[in-house]
């Protein structure tokens, strides 16, 4: 068994306003130093055999990510291979 | 004339949708997601709601449905199509409208009548308006906030395929206040206000929602005069 981890994000010229919420509930905390705050998504897949990551690309890239709106990046999640 | 409306998992307006197809006058056909069969209609309504629980992205996963596999494919030969809220984000990520949908930029849900400017009167859904009318649907939405790159929003004004523009105040953070877009061959419109909900004096803030189901069965009526059986 293989684990292939994605991470979505949304665009850098996208608006986050989740992100945006969560940085202004921040000072509430007492939190005062850190100016922004944006939020993604991590997707584990794991594969029955080995981790196939073009397969995993391709499944990022026409399902769990709009490409139109979101960036993502995959990787080998190295503990589960071990 | 047939029109089908789809229901997914999670759809919520598909009978307002099929009433509204019944007020314009023609026959309703309730669509399966599971039936890749569209069962010879001569138009499609993909209605609003959360299909598959808006799970990963909204309409993300109605997508990939067997009945928008065959919808796909008939969008692309010419088959008028129509996406309201849900079905909008449905018809973005099917990649049959350029741009995506995001969550209001206030973060809030809005449930409101609308007031709409119709840009739009060459699509397969907008012939009976005239330019520049003013429209009032409501508009339910927490994802509505239309997004696309500068180019393909220069696009759309290009080409005039904005079909409606938010007027009296912009309900989600839309850029340049877009409510309703086509695609290229002008039968396939994404909308995020609901028409369907504005098609009788009881329950609706006007009957102006109506003009779009009229305008596709004109449409249909034009083209089949124009083909002799």
């Amino acid at each position: 068994m293989a684990r292939v981890v994605v991470d979505v994000m949304l665009k850098p010229e996208i608006l986050d306003p989740q992100g945006q919420a969560v940085a202004n509930a921040l000072p509430r905390l007492g939190v005062t130093d850190v100016t922004s705050v944006r939020i993604g998504r991590r997707i584990e897949l794991e594969f029955s055999g080995d981790a196939d990551l073009d397969r995993a690309r391709e499944i990022a890239d026409k399902l769990l990510a709009n490409p139109v709106i979101e960036d993502f990046t995959i990787h080998l999640d190295e503990r589960v291979e071990a | 004339m047939r029109i089908g409306v789809v229901t997914f998992p999670g759809s919520l307006d598909d009978g307002d949708a099929a009433r509204a197809v019944r007020l314009a006058g023609a026959e309703a056909v309730r669509l399966w997601h599971a039936d890749p069969d569209l069962h010879g209609v001569d138009a499609v309504v993909l209605p609003g709601g959360f299909s598959y629980g808006d799970y990963l992205r909204c309409g993300a996963i109605a997508r990939f449905s067997a009945a928008m596999e065959s919808i796909i494919d008939a969008a692309k030969g010419g088959l008028p199509v129509l996406g309201i809220c849900n079905g909008f984000q449905i018809l973005c990520e099917a990649h049959l409208l350029p741009g995506a949908l995001t969550r209001n930029q206030h973060l809030h849900f809005r449930n409101r009548d609308q007031w709409l400017k119709v840009e739009s009167t060459s699509t397969a859904w907008t012939g009976t308006f005239t330019d520049g009318q003013e429209i009032l649907i409501p508009v339910k939405n927490g994802e509505g906030c239309y997004v696309a790159d500068q180019r393909t929003l220069d696009e759309l004004e290009a080409e005039g395929r904005v079909v409606a523009r938010y007027i009296r105040g912009n309900p989600n953070g839309s850029q340049r206040d877009i409510a309703a877009i086509t695609n290229e061959r002008g039968n396939v419109v994404g909308i995020m206000p609901h028409p369907e909900h504005a098609v009788e004096a009881l329950t609706g803030p006007s009957l102006d929602g109506l003009g779009l189901f009229a305008s596709v069965l004109a449409h249909l009526a034009g083209k089949s005069a124009a083909v002799p059986a």
